[in-house]
């Protein structure tokens, strides 16, 4: 099983996470796309990992995982205060600081 | 690769359907015991119609449960409202496969270990399987389109994110000492005689982990989610026939396997006293899960006991117990374990009494900071806001 | 075709359905419940990679934790369809997808460019699994520090929502 196939696969789920953020305007489906994104990126890191025979590669998920974990925490809060505010969670009417 | 029949598929595959008849069966069981337990505990009866001793009443309400019209409500979101009870039922069966329910067992000249599958990252296959167990309540409760039932998913999931840290963090002490992910192995290192098995040497943190296990089971002090003088049923409100007897079937499920982890990996699993070496190798397999069996038993006792022992928590107070109470004894028990284990050499004594030391050091520091805490004038919350507060302590 | 192949093709068809059920559902619940399965599909990858500790920890933070915390959230706002009506209209959503798979085509250019690159030094590449001992080893003695900095971002993130919700109620009051 080569790691082409791995990486291919890796750059389509990247893609589809952009699309999502690109055509979605519900806050909380952009941010599943946002680590849609970051999960195919560990994907690319794991099969590298094992093509190389180096273990760094898993470890660089794990700290991805991290972050992603604190970024997730950090946003819903945010999306919940914006709902809070606002009573919506649509990004193109979350414009208050447009001039 | 050549394939040996009979080692890698036949045999894999009886212990697989044995455990899973094992568990069902399980299941009849405790929904009998209990009830018959409720009814011993409160000085009544309980079923005693069907059958000898009411054995054969689970049976007639499965069959009546199977005969009832499998209504799906039409405000409900149909493809979930189906999924859900599914969602809860698997993550119950299939975490039973990483744990060793006795030593190993000979057979024809063929050595077979008493386990579905010894993987070496064990414990962490278990954190990982429990912790699905909340989507089938979470979905079930939304896909059921009803407030209360909305109201225990809520729940639900609060409860089971902050539960699981503790769940977590209180074996990793365990793992210190054993330096091993697999169930097996640390069955095995824990000896045969009790004053090893990790209970007493990690007795918090045993305590806790007991603790976060009832709550991951939803079980009373801990079913907020179901709360049935709150919120009817809670998340299966709208569920009826087949599909409720599924989320039945789960939970009991759910609790025959966390008994059999706790037994696994606080109570010295199938060891006691060396009797389960006596006999040849057939029949100290066969002694080691019988032995396995009965602590597991006993251990879901405990569940039944504990019901009609504790009255339910409060929202605010399942979240102080668990983020306040469990968790730092969960994390002392960490740090305690790792320093004496530098210090003394891995002197299993010094350990547990340090543990049990550091706990109440923990326990005393936090109680004395909340009693500060009363008694300044504060605004309490009120109940509408319950489930936001829930949301600063899940993050 | 192997083992490792089906299952690759599997595990890779499904997370690429979950996937664009995801950006294609219109209810949020949907999409969570599909990135899940897209997540579980993934960790099926990650133990076809012989990283069984990406694997399970995948599963445990990811499907275990974070999706909780989403479904939490679209349970708590209670968020139906939201109309998703914005600058975003026709005509540049298709400009938006055609760039996005021109992108897929750069990159899975790169993958394939690189594969036939390295060819020679992955043809003594080592394809056993790592044992979660020598994982950690690797995280405890060599990269202590990084692992030490993650907590401090976890500890960052922690302070960061309690003062955020924080200074909500306290106005609400």
């Amino acid at each position: 099983m080569s790691l082409e196939y791995y990486l291919i696969l890796s750059a389509l789920l990247f893609t589809i996470g952009v699309i999502g953020v690109l055509i979605r305007r519900n806050a909380i489906i952009i941010f599943m796309c946002i680590e849609l994104m970051l999960n195919a990126a560990n994907l690319a890191f794991v099969a590298i990992s094992r093509d190389l025979g180096e273990a760094e590669g898993q470890l660089f998920v794990f700290f991805v995982m991290a972050v992603a974990a604190a970024e997730v925490a950090i946003g819903l809060a945010i999306i919940v205060s914006v709902f809070k505010h606002r009573e919506t969670i649509n990004v193109d009417e979350v414009n208050s600081l447009k001039g | 690769m050549e394939i040996d029949l009979v080692e890698q598929i036949i045999i894999p595959v009886i212990k697989v359907l044995f455990i899973a008849h094992l568990l069902v069966i399980g299941v009849m069981a405790m929904i009998w015991s209990e009830r018959r337990v409720s009814g011993w505990m409160q000085d009544r009866l309980g079923p005693n119609r069907v059958g000898p001793q009411g054995l054969l009443q689970p049976i007639a309400d499965g069959i009546k449960f199977l005969f009832k019209e499998d209504l799906i409500p039409n405000h409900v979101d149909k493809p979930l409202y189906v999924l859900a009870p599914a969602m809860l039922l698997i993550p119950a069966m299939i975490t039973i496969a990483v744990v060793p329910f006795g030593d190993s067992i000979t057979i024809a000249g063929i050595e077979i270990p008493l386990q579905i599958a010894d993987l070496n990252i064990g414990i962490l296959y278990i954190l990982a399987i429990t912790s699905l167990g909340v989507y089938g309540v979470v979905i079930g409760a939304w896909a059921s389109n009803n407030k209360y039932s909305l109201l225990g998913g809520l729940r639900s999931s609060a409860q089971m994110i902050s539960y699981e840290l503790t769940l977590g963090l209180a074996i990793i002490g365990i793992l210190m000492l054993s330096s091993s992910l697999s169930l097996r192995t640390i069955a095995v290192e824990q000896g045969a005689f009790p004053w090893k098995w990790n209970f007493l040497i990690h007795f918090p943190a045993f305590l806790a982990f007991t603790a976060a296990m009832f709550a991951e089971t939803n079980r009373l002090p801990f079913d907020l989610a179901e709360a049935e003088q709150e919120l009817v049923a809670g998340y299966h409100t709208e569920y009826s026939s087949m599909k409720f007897a599924i989320f039945f079937m789960a939970e009991y499920m759910n609790m025959i396997v966390g008994s059999a982890v706790v037994v696994t990996l606080f109570l010295g699993g199938w060891h006691f006293f060396g009797l389960e070496s006596i006999g040849g190798p057939f029949w100290s397999g066969v002694i080691s899960f019988a032995i396995f069996f009965i602590k597991t038993g006993i251990f879901l006792f405990v569940f039944i006991w504990v019901r009609w022992t504790l009255p339910r928590f409060r929202y605010d107070q399942l979240m102080n117990f668990g983020w306040k109470f469990l968790l730092p004894v969960a994390l002392s028990s960490i740090v305690v374990t790792g320093t004496l284990y530098i210090i003394t050499g891995g002197s299993l004594v010094w350990i547990g009494i340090g543990n049990v030391v550091a706990a109440f050091i923990v326990v005393a520091i936090v109680a004395g900071m909340l009693a500060m805490d009363n008694n300044k004038p504060e605004v309490r919350s009120t109940p509408a806001a319950a489930p936001l507060r829930g949301l600063d302590a899940v993050e | 075709m192997n083992a490792e192949m089906i299952l690759f093709f599997i595990f890779g068809a499904v997370s690429l359905i979950g996937a664009i059920s995801v950006i294609s559902f219109r209810h949020p619940i949907y999409s969570a419940l599909s990135l899940i399965v897209t997540f579980f599909a993934q960790a099926g990858l990650f133990v076809l990679l012989g990283a069984h500790f990406v694997a399970a920890v995948q599963v445990i933070v990811y499907a275990g934790a974070i999706m909780v915390l989403f479904l939490f959230v679209i349970m708590l706002l209670n968020l139906g369809t939201l109309s998703e009506k914005g600058a975003m209209t026709g005509k540049l959503k298709g400009i938006a997808i055609i760039l996005a798979i021109l992108f897929a085509a750069e990159g899975i250019y790169i993958a394939v460019n690189a594969m036939t690159n390295t060819k020679v030094e992955s043809a003594q590449a080592v394809t056993e699994s790592f044992t979660i001992t020598y994982i950690g080893e690797l995280l405890f003695r060599d990269y202590l520090l990084p692992f030490e900095v993650t907590s401090l971002i976890l500890l960052a993130a922690l302070i960061g929502v309690i003062v955020l919700v924080k200074r909500e109620s306290q106005t609400e009051n």
